[in-house]
């Protein structure tokens, strides 16, 4: 009770200190609200065509109005949350753990092992993080678990990796030198165990700040690479993919086709980007004060 | 009537009218062949066209693909052709005259004098022979795409430099077609002699244009064969094929940067264009020789059981799918195994006997369910392999959206084309979206696709051993008497959709879109015949 209480209290400054970032949370709360209960929000299937409703603008029935296939167009937006956040999220999780972890390794170890890793990380900066994932996700083609494309996810995490690591690594090298760091090396304690107890610790600022970032970035990433046909395909709703398609062929005849998903991919990255700038202000100490 | 008024009439109609297009294809089909007194032929000008894919081979023996036709044909002649405008009249191409015996087992052609392939040599009887035999009998490291076609071909003979007797094993009702066919083409005995293969690189035929060069993913380029044998022709200087994806080509089309696409647009796209370039557009619309089709692996479970396919052919709405999927696709008529709009295409009235085709969708649907339970596949999934281009895609939304009324749950997986085929060749899926298309709408033609795998391994990828089937098929492909043959066409068409080995889905609306100075050109069904630019001008 206590805890939460204090969780609470922290929310409440949060909001009060960071309202821009509060805006970007309730938006990407009202997001996940939606993904995660999108079968009580909206009553259409999303995968349903409805040859009467063809094309149809905004009404009371189809609020964002329907596609080429009489699909209802919030329908796929709400599960396109759904899609976008699912990807968006685990792609961030895993590319930012495994680039924090290798700076962190790197950082720590120094000599040969940090030149021989931030080389190789500098060979995968050196590409474009759309043409990264572009190439990945060509290479490894589709592997569906729970509806899930796990490559695509892999192809978005691997150019995040590079990222991460970077600023990791950088915060972990000032932590190294901290005098506490030296202690614990004289104290005899194992590496793994300075690593977990004194540096991890350390980083978490900069961690949550990457990852809330690269969950805006994955989500544009999604959505570019199912806008390329290289991510999510047809029937399954995803923002992308609804810019895609028949979107670009009846943007004339039906502008919501190509208005709604846009502005779900821009509301959430933008909600995803502010939350992460105001989160950044609030764990930094020089920022809050 | 002239161009000029005909376009206006076109131009002049709304985006809602123009979706009616379809039912006036024919009608559009034969204004667009109009050509007014006053439009005599020019010489001069190169013709700049898309064509969206690159071309795997340049040898038309060896491929079945557009991306070949519509860059090679200019280059070769054939030994008869289809009448442009008058589609499907037979003329000679090669052949100035022919003579067939009255048992139908015995054809003699005489072919144009003074016939000159591209490199100054003289074109005789001899290279068609070897054109022929090599089409029937490729030697090795050679393969022959439609080396079906040829099986009732017993000798081939050249009595003399001009002329050429065809002796048949056995009647074959469809050999004119297979004469005229765009995919046999003339090639050079001297050259082949000395290298089997050298079509698949080397461009060197006899037609109206001579090869310039290839760019791969960029451009292909023709010049006038001043020495062309039909005289007068071709009125251009030459063309240029450019290579561009699909969207490119619409904006090059509403910008002039080409002046045609020949294989076809959608809907939309036609109205994008025509928009753009208002009075500077012609379109024409038929139906196309060209269908949808699932086909199911009859050797793996659970479509190794009719039952199941069957439900599966009765859960889709044709009817609903065509009036629908035609306002924002290809897609088009609900047809048979054969071109809905031909002679030997199915009345309605057939076509509701098919199961699948029925008109009232709760009673197709309700007997699909039953006959799933029967088989013990309620609740069936399975996954459907598709390739990432449309009108695939949304034949793919329309099919898993039909399923899921019978609980048939569908993954569809798109892929691309390389995998696509590598799926088919393999055996490896459980249902295949495929399409198919002809040069002719001859039974023999279309209805090799749905035959015993072991006879058409190549193009029948169902899997399915159907002895009745190959024995209609083998019976109508002898036929000569119209009115029999369609009766065998009909009863090929009812076993087939009874045993549903594989299932047509709809057959796509053709529209051509071109600026209106492109001259001569004739519409089809096909997008593989009047290809070789021959009769083309820009005014």
């Amino acid at each position: 009770m206590a805890m939460l209480n204090r969780v609470l209290k922290n929310v409440v400054l949060f909001c009060r200190l960071q309202p821009l970032g509060a805006l970007g949370l309730l938006i990407i709360l009202v997001m996940a609200t939606c993904a995660v209960f999108a079968e009580q929000v909206t009553f259409y299937n999303p995968e349903a065509v409805d040859f009467g409703a063809m094309l149809s603008g905004p009404s009371a029935d189809h609020p964002f109005g329907t596609d080429s296939f009489g699909r209802d167009i919030f329908t796929r937006i709400v599960y396109g949350a759904r899609t976008a956040l699912t990807i968006g999220f685990l792609s961030s999780m895993i590319g930012c753990h495994i680039g924090a972890a290798i700076g962190i390794a790197s950082a720590f170890h120094g000599g040969w092992i940090d030149l021989l890793l931030q080389r190789f990380i500098d060979i995968i900066l050196s590409f474009p993080i759309v043409v990264l994932a572009l190439v990945v996700v060509a290479v490894m083609g589709k592997t569906l678990v729970l509806g899930i494309d796990l490559n695509l996810v892999f192809a978005i995490a691997i150019p995040i990796i590079p990222r991460s690591c970077r600023v990791i690594r950088a915060a972990t090298l000032s932590i190294r030198t901290q005098p506490y760091v030296d202690a614990a090396r004289a104290g005899g304690y194992s590496t793994v165990y300075i690593l977990l107890r004194y540096i991890a610790p350390n980083v978490i600022a900069p961690f949550l700040v990457l990852l809330t970032a690269y969950i805006a970035q994955a989500i544009l990433l999604e959505a570019s690479l199912s806008f390329l046909g290289l991510g999510v395909s047809e029937p399954k709703p995803a923002w992308g993919l609804m810019l895609a398609g028949d979107s670009a062929n009846f943007y004339n005849e039906a502008p919501w086709m190509i208005l709604f998903p846009g502005l779900a991919i821009s509301l959430s990255v933008f909600a995803f980007n502010l939350f992460g700038d105001s989160l950044r202000d609030w764990l930094d100490p020089k920022y809050r004060n | 009537m002239a161009w000029d008024s005909r376009n206006e009439t076109i131009h002049s109609m709304t985006r809602r009218t123009a979706m009616l297009l379809p039912a006036l294809a024919l009608g559009s089909h034969a204004l667009a062949q109009g050509t007014g007194p006053s439009d005599k032929p020019q010489r001069g000008g190169t013709l700049s066209y898309a064509v969206t894919a690159e071309p795997p081979t340049y040898d038309l023996h060896q491929t079945a693909t557009f991306a070949v036709m519509h860059r090679l044909s200019p280059h070769y002649s054939t030994l008869l052709a289809y009448e442009p405008g008058k589609y499907p009249n037979i003329i000679g191409d090669l052949a100035q005259s022919w003579t067939i015996s009255p048992d139908l087992l015995t054809y003699t052609f005489k072919l144009h004098p003074n016939i000159k392939f591209h490199d100054g040599t003289a074109l005789t009887a001899e290279d068609v022979r070897v054109s022929y035999e090599r089409l029937r009998n490729p030697p090795k490291g050679v393969s022959s795409f439609r080396q079906p076609s040829f099986t009732q071909i017993k000798s081939i003979e050249t009595p003399d430099a001009l002329t050429i007797v065809f002796k048949m094993v056995k009647v074959d009702a469809s050999i004119m077609d297979t004469f005229a066919s765009p995919w046999n083409s003339i090639f050079s005995a001297e050259k082949l002699k000395a290298d089997p293969s050298y079509p698949v690189k080397t461009v060197m035929g006899s037609g109206p244009f001579k090869f310039v060069e290839h760019v791969a993913g960029s451009h292909w380029v023709g010049e006038r064969f001043n020495d062309y044998f039909k005289a007068g022709k071709p009125y251009l200087d030459g063309f240029r094929a450019i290579t561009m994806t699909p969207s490119a080509m619409v904006n090059a089309m509403a910008g002039k940067q080409i002046m045609a696409e020949f294989r076809g647009f959608t809907p939309n796209e036609r109205d994008r264009i025509v928009k753009a370039l208002g009075p500077d557009a012609q379109t024409h619309e038929s139906p196309w020789m060209l269908h949808m089709l699932m086909n199911f692996n009859c050797e793996k479970k659970p479509f190794d059981d009719p039952r199941v396919r069957r439900a599966i052919s009765l859960a889709l709405d044709r009817w609903g799918g065509s009036a629908n999927l035609s306002k924002v696709s290809q897609l088009g008529a609900v047809g048979g195994l054969v071109r809905p709009g031909s002679k030997w295409a199915a009345t309605e009235a057939e076509m509701v006997q098919w199961p699948g085709y029925g008109r009232d969708m709760a009673a197709n649907r309700a007997e699909a369910k039953r006959l799933l339970k029967e088989a013990g596949y309620e609740n069936l999934s399975f996954t459907l392999i598709n390739r990432n281009q449309q009108p695939y895609i949304t034949t793919g939304v329309f099919i898993i959206d039909q399923l899921r009324q019978i609980g048939v749950k569908v993954e569809d997986k798109q892929v691309e084309i390389a995998a696509w085929y590598s799926a088919q060749t393999s055996g490896n899926f459980e249902a295949l979206l495929d399409s198919f298309t002809q040069f002719s709408d001859d039974p023999t033609n279309v209805l090799v696709k749905y035959i015993s795998t072991d006879r058409a391994p190549d193009v029948a990828i169902q899997r399915a051993i159907d002895r009745e089937l190959d024995s209609l098929f083998d019976r109508q492909a002898e036929m000569v008497d119209p009115a029999e043959r369609k009766k065998l066409v009909r009863q090929f068409e009812n076993r087939l959709l009874d045993q549903a080995y594989a299932i047509p889905i709809l057959w796509w609306q053709r529209i051509v879109v071109m600026e209106s100075r492109v001259q001569g050109w004739t519409m089809s069904p096909t997008h593989m015949i009047y290809q070789d630019l021959a009769d083309i001008w820009l005014k």
